[in-house]
């Protein structure tokens, strides 16, 4: 549980959105992981295919370029047979406020059931909530938040692992721009894990919510039950928060031989797209110990269970 | 909606049911002319017991225990996009393939159809069975689609603001369908 997160009751109603993990209960999230395992039966069927969101259609916005997370999306919703409306935006010029919302306001008056909304600014997908009143999924907003990532991270976790109680975590490589290491922070403690994040100083905020924070990398990976390496964005290079690469490279890539520090066979995630060779060894991404590839596959099971506890039996 | 239910009377003791049950057994394994190609899914959650406890009764008088699958029929449900509650979606699993097999569908009650229907759906997306034959413990009448069922235990006219429920051993303690009103 974090910081900032009040004990909400199981039997009370989950949130309408899915824009973090505020106002969710361990019950509710646990109950939506459940729910994406009877997806991935759907999803090893010849037929991938079942008709329960028939009739209600979902807008995946993106504002923010994104080719894999928006196909991840889409694809589910479809699998769930609901309609697609898939809208591009870039946001180059205007006043940025205002376009966002009356994109969204536009496109609402076609009939829309929910919108999942990428964009670079955080905030914005609450402020979607308010101007639409429709369920909201945060496809990852600035350095904010991405829920599902943090959802299909930790339900590769529980595959691998069988539970979360008790584990230790290791988050490698920019913590501080990463929505992804912000919301594995707060969700993965909710399910027990101690989460401990770890990067070049440049690139640790000075708190994220429950996890701890270091510098020393092998103290990170000691006694770890998983690790996970995050994307290094070179524009983080042209911005002099890193000296070089090959510092960078030195300090903090997950090597086969530091990967030793962590418990025997704990299991390596990347969310993606990788770099290879720079946080992690090109050739670790396709051992046994990688389940980046499970990333991809459960993502969808995720995000089809998402779809269904935010569209179904919400209609008054 | 449990809370406002009074009850009325016991329609079937658990003497009966099995009797009810080895009938159906039987009934099955005569009309497919033995066991070749024959296999069993159940629906959650009493429908699972029912199939389990025919595909045993089977084993004992044929010597061979047909396959059989669970199946959940939410995501095939007609209402999804109306109902004001979110049912839980629970695990299917059919370990066979369905392509060419004779299938028994088995269910405790058939009422509206209507989740008859949804497994109609749910199964032919797995499969081409050659025949899909459906068994019921109890048809207690009100079809709103044109379905019936080819094994029947009993036949119950209810009225519609009645409730029937079948009560198993490994679900519930012990057999027996209750009539309940609300």
């Amino acid at each position: 549980m974090t910081a900032t997160q009040e004990p909400t009751p199981a039997t009370a109603q989950p949130p309408r959105s899915l824009l973090d993990f505020q106002g969710w209960s361990r019950g509710q999230l646990e109950s939506i992981l459940e729910t994406a395992k009877m997806m991935q039966e759907v999803l090893a069927r010849p037929v991938k295919k079942v008709p329960a969101l028939t009739g209600f259609t979902v807008a995946t916005v993106f504002f923010e370029a994104s080719t894999r997370t928006r196909l991840s999306f889409e694809l589910a919703a479809r699998r769930m047979s609901a309609d697609v409306l898939s809208f591009a935006a870039s946001t180059s010029s205007v006043s940025k406020g205002e376009t966002y919302k009356d994109t969204l306001l536009t496109l609402d008056a076609m009939g829309l059931d929910a919108y999942v909304i990428r964009v670079d600014a955080a905030g914005v997908c609450h402020q979607a909530e308010k101007w639409l009143g429709k369920p909201i999924i945060n496809a990852g907003d600035g350095w904010r938040a991405h829920p599902t990532q943090a959802l299909l991270d930790a339900f590769t976790l529980l595959e691998k692992l069988g539970t979360l109680e008790g584990k230790k975590v290791a988050i490698v490589g920019d913590i501080q721009h990463s929505r992804v290491a912000r919301s594995n922070a707060e969700l993965l403690p909710m399910l027990g894990a101690k989460v401990v994040a770890c990067g070049p100083a440049t690139l640790l905020p000075g708190s994220l919510l429950a996890a701890e924070l270091t510098t020393d990398l092998r103290q990170a990976l000691s006694e770890a039950d998983a690790v996970m390496a995050l994307r290094l964005q070179n524009e983080r290079m042209d911005k002099g928060l890193l000296p070089s690469l090959p510092e960078y490279i030195s300090g903090y890539q997950i090597t086969e031989g530091r990967l030793g520090w962590a418990k025997p066979d704990a299991p390596l995630l990347h969310p993606g797209p990788m770099n290879r060779d720079v946080e992690l060894e090109g050739s670790l991404a396709d051992s046994p110990r990688s389940l980046v590839e499970r990333q991809v596959a459960n993502g969808q099971a995720v995000r089809m269970a998402v779809l269904y506890h935010l569209l179904v039996g919400k209609k008054s | 909606m449990e809370a406002n239910l009074t009850f009325k009377s016991k329609l079937l003791e658990a003497d009966e049911v099995r009797r009810a049950l080895t009938r159906i057994a039987h009934e099955v394994v005569e009309k497919n002319k033995g066991v070749n190609g024959l296999c069993f899914v159940g629906i959650h959650t009493r429908g699972i017991t029912l199939a389990r406890r025919l595909v045993e009764m089977i084993r004992g008088f044929e010597g061979v225990a047909p396959p059989m699958g669970i199946l959940d029929i939410t995501l095939y449900r007609d209402d999804l996009s109306e109902i004001g509650l979110q049912p839980k979606v629970r695990e299917t699993r059919i370990p066979f393939d369905l392509h060419g097999k004779a299938v028994v569908l088995v269910d405790d009650v058939l009422f509206t159809g209507r989740t008859a229907r949804a497994a109609l759906d749910a199964l032919i997306d797995q499969g081409r069975p050659s025949r899909i034959y459906l068994a019921v413990l109890v048809d207690r009448g009100h079809r709103e689609l044109p379905i019936r069922a080819d094994f029947v235990g009993k036949n119950l006219p209810t009225s519609k603001n009645e409730v029937v429920k079948v009560h198993t051993l490994e679900d519930d303690g012990e057999d027996g369908v209750e009539l309940w009103e609300q």
